[in-house]
């Protein structure tokens, strides 16, 4: 299949992360022409008609959200970009941001003249600063060329970017924790509702939407929102950054159809070429830390014997059984010589540093698993742990105000699901396996 | 949440800010509507640590003054975000990644060798005061691990010869 490049089409033309360059390239045309001839409510028209699904994690429906957006008068209502990319595996938001800044600069003039909104915010993580400076420099640039500001290209739409950094905060890229870091607050998440469409930044009506998510609306508006529609498979549609990353040979961020099979994004030329060092696949995660891990032979296959495609459905086919799900895109491979034991150990010990405290099952049971989940990985632990992580899962899963609880329960959950054997295999070896792997786990023979 | 740093308090100390830095903070805080000033509050953080190499509660208090609200809100913030730094540091801190993305290409190992290199700890400062060592939690750069973090600039794809060479550009003033 031939890759089609909506976002990343012209990353490689030097110079492209200035206006001038951007511009020649076809850049602000879009947005020169939706000024005319699109009314505001035309483009969120257009961007239901995409199918577009946020690309941050969730992948809601972008259009559907947007029209959501309460609109009260005297009230202003404000667009925040989520740059606050901190999801293990994922970095493909960084590197649209460094390397063609001006698109998520045109999207967000797009979205923000679709949603009313005068004044926009990027909030993008603070170990990014040096991208900040980028985007400053961007928005500039964008000013002096009549973008921003006054009165935008004679059309009576006024708009500002705002850019503004987090300092460190996992929790920060849940929406309504990136508000109140975004006022200047702790990064606890609200009790939703009200939903940031109707009480969102300082209580005004809010649309908050993923870096990749405000990009895609310059193609989308460019091309039509049929045309996007037909790219890509069933509800899975346009294309998707993939942040590639672990023991894969080239590691990196791809823009893909969504719909191009596991196997092939993962062993085609175009793409991964395959595992690192000519070892063999144990295990992946294809959307971030926070989706269930895969053993090998539900990767590239489906428990019914299914390509395995990526999409928002083939990648969740089997449900938590044995599927998992497209999420951020952040594509974590791991080979042969990985520990499953150790990695979950690994990813819990994020969830219970990034834990904001304020839900008692979250602040308390990712510490308890992260303990616990030391113990055996350090060949201290006792059967009975499997089975204790197990009930402690459920015991936060659903249980908290945001969804850390769930993304820190859904990983533990699915790794003894598959490798459950190589759990019991610490206990049991508990001096072995600090020397050595368990390896490959196999595939259950059904009768 | 910040789980390992406790503010260093001298409540007597007094902090001013040079005209540089409030030429930036005043550019900061005008971007905010008026009356929604505290959102400045994160950036400032970020000036004063850039500037002093962490921040103090002095520091703190004086944020608050300019942005006219409790020294308690400043403080509130200030150890809930990971990158503030609310005791003295090195001038150089390296903060290595690693979780798993970076973990599955060789971070603990890294950390290791880092931590023998410059005979220190992880939380440690060497003695000339020059490195801090520090771990992060998923700082972005999945793909291009194992890496670290000094100030504004990520180290990528590293291996002990180049931490080698890294630890002698900061040496040696290369790398500022």
């Amino acid at each position: 299949m031939k890759n089609r490049r909506l976002l990343l089409e012209h990353i490689d033309v030097p110079g492209i992360q200035g206006i001038e360059v951007y511009q020649k390239q076809g850049g602000y045309d879009t947005l020169t022409k939706a000024l005319k001839n699109f009314s505001p409510d035309g483009i969120v028209e257009e961007v239901k008609k995409s199918g577009l699904r946020g690309r941050g994690g969730a992948g809601f429906p972008t259009g559907l959200k947007w029209s959501f957006l309460a609109k009260p008068e005297g009230v202003p209502r404000y667009l925040v970009c989520n740059a606050d990319e901190s999801e293990p595996g994922t970095f493909k938001d960084r590197y649209l941001m460094e390397k063609i800044p001006h698109i998520l600069i045109e999207g967000m003039i797009l979205s923000s003249y679709a949603l009313g909104a005068n004044t926009s915010y990027i909030y993008i993580r603070g170990e990014f600063m040096y991208i900040l400076d980028i985007l400053e420099k961007a928005i500039a640039e964008a000013h002096a060329k009549g973008f921003l500001g006054k009165n935008i290209q004679g059309s009576g739409f006024d708009h500002e970017i705002i850019v503004t950094p987090g300092g460190g905060a996992y929790i920060c890229g849940e929406e309504t924790a990136l508000l109140e870091s975004l006022e200047g607050k702790r990064g606890n998440p609200r009790i939703k509702p009200p939903f940031p469409a109707v009480k969102g930044l300082w209580g005004c009506p809010t649309v908050v939407n993923n870096v990749e998510s405000i990009a895609a609306v310059v193609p989308i508006v460019r091309e039509g929102g049929d045309a996007y529609a037909n790219i890509g498979i069933g509800k899975s549609t346009g294309t998707k950054l993939i942040s590639a990353c672990g023991n894969l040979a080239r590691p990196g961020v791809y823009e893909i159809e969504l719909g191009v099979s596991v196997e092939e994004f993962m062993y085609g030329d175009d793409y991964c070429r395959g595992i690192a060092n000519g070892k063999k696949l144990k295990a992946c995660v294809p959307g971030g830390s926070s989706v269930p891990i895969l053993p090998h032979f539900l990767v590239t296959k489906t428990a019914n014997g299914e390509d395995r495609l990526m999409s928002y459905e083939s990648l969740a086919d089997g449900g938590f059984a044995s599927g998992s799900m497209l999420g951020s895109g952040g594509f974590i491979v791991f080979d042969e010589d990985q520990c499953i034991v150790r990695n979950t150990w690994n990813f819990t010990r994020f969830y219970a540093h990034e834990s904001c405290g304020q839900c008692s099952p979250c602040r308390e049971g990712t510490g308890w698993m992260e303990k616990i989940l030391y113990r055996l990985e350090h060949g201290q632990g006792n059967l009975r742990d499997i089975d204790l992580l197990e009930e402690m899962n459920k015991k936060i899963e659903g249980n908290t105000i945001c969804p850390l609880g769930d993304a820190a329960a859904w990983p533990v959950a699915a790794a003894i699901r598959h490798f459950r054997e190589e759990f019991e295999w610490h206990v049991n070896h508990a001096a072995d396996a600090q020397k050595r792997n368990y390896g490959l786990i196999q595939q259950p023979v059904v009768a | 949440m910040s789980q390992h740093t406790q503010p260093v308090f001298d409540p007597s100390e007094v902090i001013s800010f040079n005209d540089a830095m409030m030429e930036k903070i005043t550019a900061v805080i005008k971007k905010f509507p008026e009356g929604k000033e505290k959102s400045a509050l994160i950036r400032m953080l970020h000036i004063a640590q850039a500037e002093f190499g962490w921040v103090s509660v002095p520091a703190m208090n004086k944020i608050a003054e300019i942005l006219s609200i409790q020294p308690v809100e400043v403080y509130e913030v200030a150890s809930f975000y990971t990158m503030f730094h609310l005791q003295p540091v090195g001038k150089h801190v390296f903060e290595v990644c690693r979780t798993g993305p970076c973990a599955l290409v060789g971070s603990d190992e890294l950390i290791s060798y880092i931590q023998d290199k410059l005979n220190i700890q992880v939380g440690e400062t060497t003695e000339d005061g020059l490195f801090t060592l520090k771990t992060a939690e998923c700082l972005g750069g999945c793909g291009y691990g194992p890496l670290l973090q000094c100030r504004n600039q990520y180290h990528e794809h590293l291996t002990p010869e180049k931490v080698d060479a890294l630890i002698e550009q900061y040496k040696s003033g290369q790398i500022q």
